[in-house]
């Protein structure tokens, strides 16, 4: 009896979890619908989306900054151990290069850019809807999504991609350092791989995919700010779920735009 | 003139409202009274088109808001003021951007325009050289008349005031108070205050209403509340704990 017992509770559980993650999902469509629909009433604020480009921007700059020097650091040293005895050095470049373009500088800047603006977004949205901020815009006829979402939004999709070409700059050259004081190949090598090795497909891949999780940090962040109830438990509570949903959609959508953009797109 | 009928409410297992009938006449300030949780704020959200009622009209000068699409109701809103309970402004803009924004999103005024109506608004419910200012450094006090000179910004036809005296101290609340009389005698609007303060109520309405049980259970003019017998409406007034109201 116990256990038939636990076994419904569980199905329960289990019922009640899948049936919020539906009508989760149905209402972030039904929000990226919105914000479709109020794309070109809300761009005409463009002052919005300035100081929403600037905040989501030159805000991480030093903290996209210092993860990029040392994941191109690390991939240096990384790529230095692997070769040992199996690749020439000479292709080290090379490989951090197409690696920091491709994937880790898109991927790394949007969970560190997911972390903080995601945060700072559904943190911001969820005080103002708790402290009827939201329902005052409303009040005063002026519709919350065109005026706080869409700038959001829009204003991630445009700085995702220009701090990720930053990023790749940064971790490139933290590489470089790396790969001429410590691993010993010459700065003629390093540069002559980049050089040989640059694809125009790979470095748009990266900054197609930049904006693409732009537009899932702002979303996420703005959804979960928003569905934000309570006071200030709520407000933290809602700030950790835009996180980790950023977190685990960019995770998830970059492997599925990796397998769209390499087996299909660029697959030759 | 603001009919209302038969507007009921439920939120979740609670039955907010049940056929709630109010009339509310052009140019009165009338009080809704009531005990706290019995769906004042509720009643006034729905008024704003901010809450859509289960069951029941809402009619603006005639015209009925309940079932209209954002845009038309957005149309409705911009001859309203609302001053909410905690104010409500926007913590990421100034006093003077607070108090401009709707006349900066719903006309064609120039900056300079908007500049002057918001010392205007703002020298009207007495606060001065505050535009620069972010609302996180004004008090109490302060930041309601803010809220209410953001309330009148663009000449409402209508205000609605949720709590307006809530947590401010018995002077500053009776400056609101005056406040509501003077603007109600300055633009000639509409007033509609939710608030369980009785000095407040006795103070701004031509007429009072008592929400009970999801209804207006009683409605007259502050002498009239007075001298009731309404056992309910004694209760309150008296602040009793023992009666037909029973404390939630």
């Amino acid at each position: 009896m116990a256990a038939e017992d636990l076994a419904l509770r569980g199905f329960e559980y289990i019922r009640r979890r899948a049936f919020d993650w539906v009508a989760d999902v149905g209402r972030v469509a039904m929000l990226l619908g919105d914000v479709c629909r109020f794309l070109v009433p809300g761009l005409r604020s463009m002052r919005l989306v300035v100081a929403q480009m600037e905040a989501i921007g030159v805000g991480s700059l030093w903290l996209v900054f210092v993860i990029s020097l040392f994941t191109g650091a690390v991939a240096a040293v990384q790529a230095a151990y692997q070769f040992s005895n199996v690749v020439p050095l000479k292709y080290i470049g090379s490989v951090i290069l197409r690696s920091v373009i491709i994937e880790l500088g898109p991927v790394l800047t949007a969970l560190v850019v997911g972390g903080r603006v995601g945060a700072s977004i559904a943190a911001e949205l969820g005080t103002m809807s708790v402290t009827e901020q939201i329902d005052a815009l409303r009040a005063m006829a002026i519709n919350p999504v065109r005026y706080l979402v869409v700038p959001r939004v829009v204003a991630a999709i445009i700085m995702m991609p220009v701090l990720t070409i930053f990023a790749d700059a940064i971790a490139v050259f933290g590489g470089y350092v790396v790969s001429v004081t410590s691993i010993g190949v010459s700065t003629h090598t390093y540069v002559s791989a980049l050089k040989q090795y640059f694809y125009y497909k790979d470095l748009f891949s990266g900054l197609l995919k930049a904006g693409f999780f732009g537009g899932i940090i702002g979303l996420m962040g703005c959804y979960h700010g928003f569905s934000t109830e309570g006071g200030a438990e709520g407000v933290g509570q809602a700030t950790t779920r835009a996180v980790v949903a950023a977190c685990v959609l960019v995770l998830i959508s970059d492997y599925v735009l990796a397998n769209v953009l390499f087996r299909f797109i660029f697959a030759s | 003139m603001i009919r209302i009928r038969e507007l009921s409410k439920r939120l979740g297992s609670k039955q907010v409202l049940k056929d709630c009938d109010l009339d509310i006449e052009s140019g009165e300030t009338i009080v809704v009274l009531g005990p706290s949780g019995t769906g004042k704020s509720v009643l006034l959200k729905h008024i704003i088109g901010l809450m859509h009622p289960d069951l029941g009209s809402i009619e603006i000068e005639g015209e009925n808001i309940v079932g209209m699409s954002e845009r038309e109701i957005n149309q409705v809103r911009k001859r309203f003021g609302m001053l909410f309970q905690g104010s409500a402004l926007f913590d990421s803009m100034t006093v003077g951007e607070n108090v401009g924004l709707s006349l900066r999103e719903h006309t064609r005024m120039t900056d300079a325009e908007i500049a002057r109506r918001v010392s205007e608004r703002l020298e009207w419910v007495g606060l001065k050289d505050v535009e620069g200012m972010k609302p996180a450094s004004l008090s109490g006090g302060m930041r309601k008349r803010a809220g209410l000179a953001r309330a009148i910004a663009m000449d409402p036809q209508f205000i609605l005031y949720d709590e307006p005296t809530t947590g401010l101290d018995p002077i500053m609340s009776d400056v609101i108070n005056q406040l509501i009389r003077d603007l109600q005698r300055r633009m000639g609007v509409t007033s509609i205050v939710v608030t369980h303060d009785l000095i407040s109520a006795y103070h701004v309405a031509d007429r009072l209403a008592m929400l009970h049980g999801g209804k207006i259970v009683f409605s007259g003019t502050p002498d009239q509340v007075r001298a009731t017998t309404d056992p309910m409406v004694r209760q309150f007034i008296e602040g009793s704990s023992t009666g037909p109201i029973q404390p939630v």
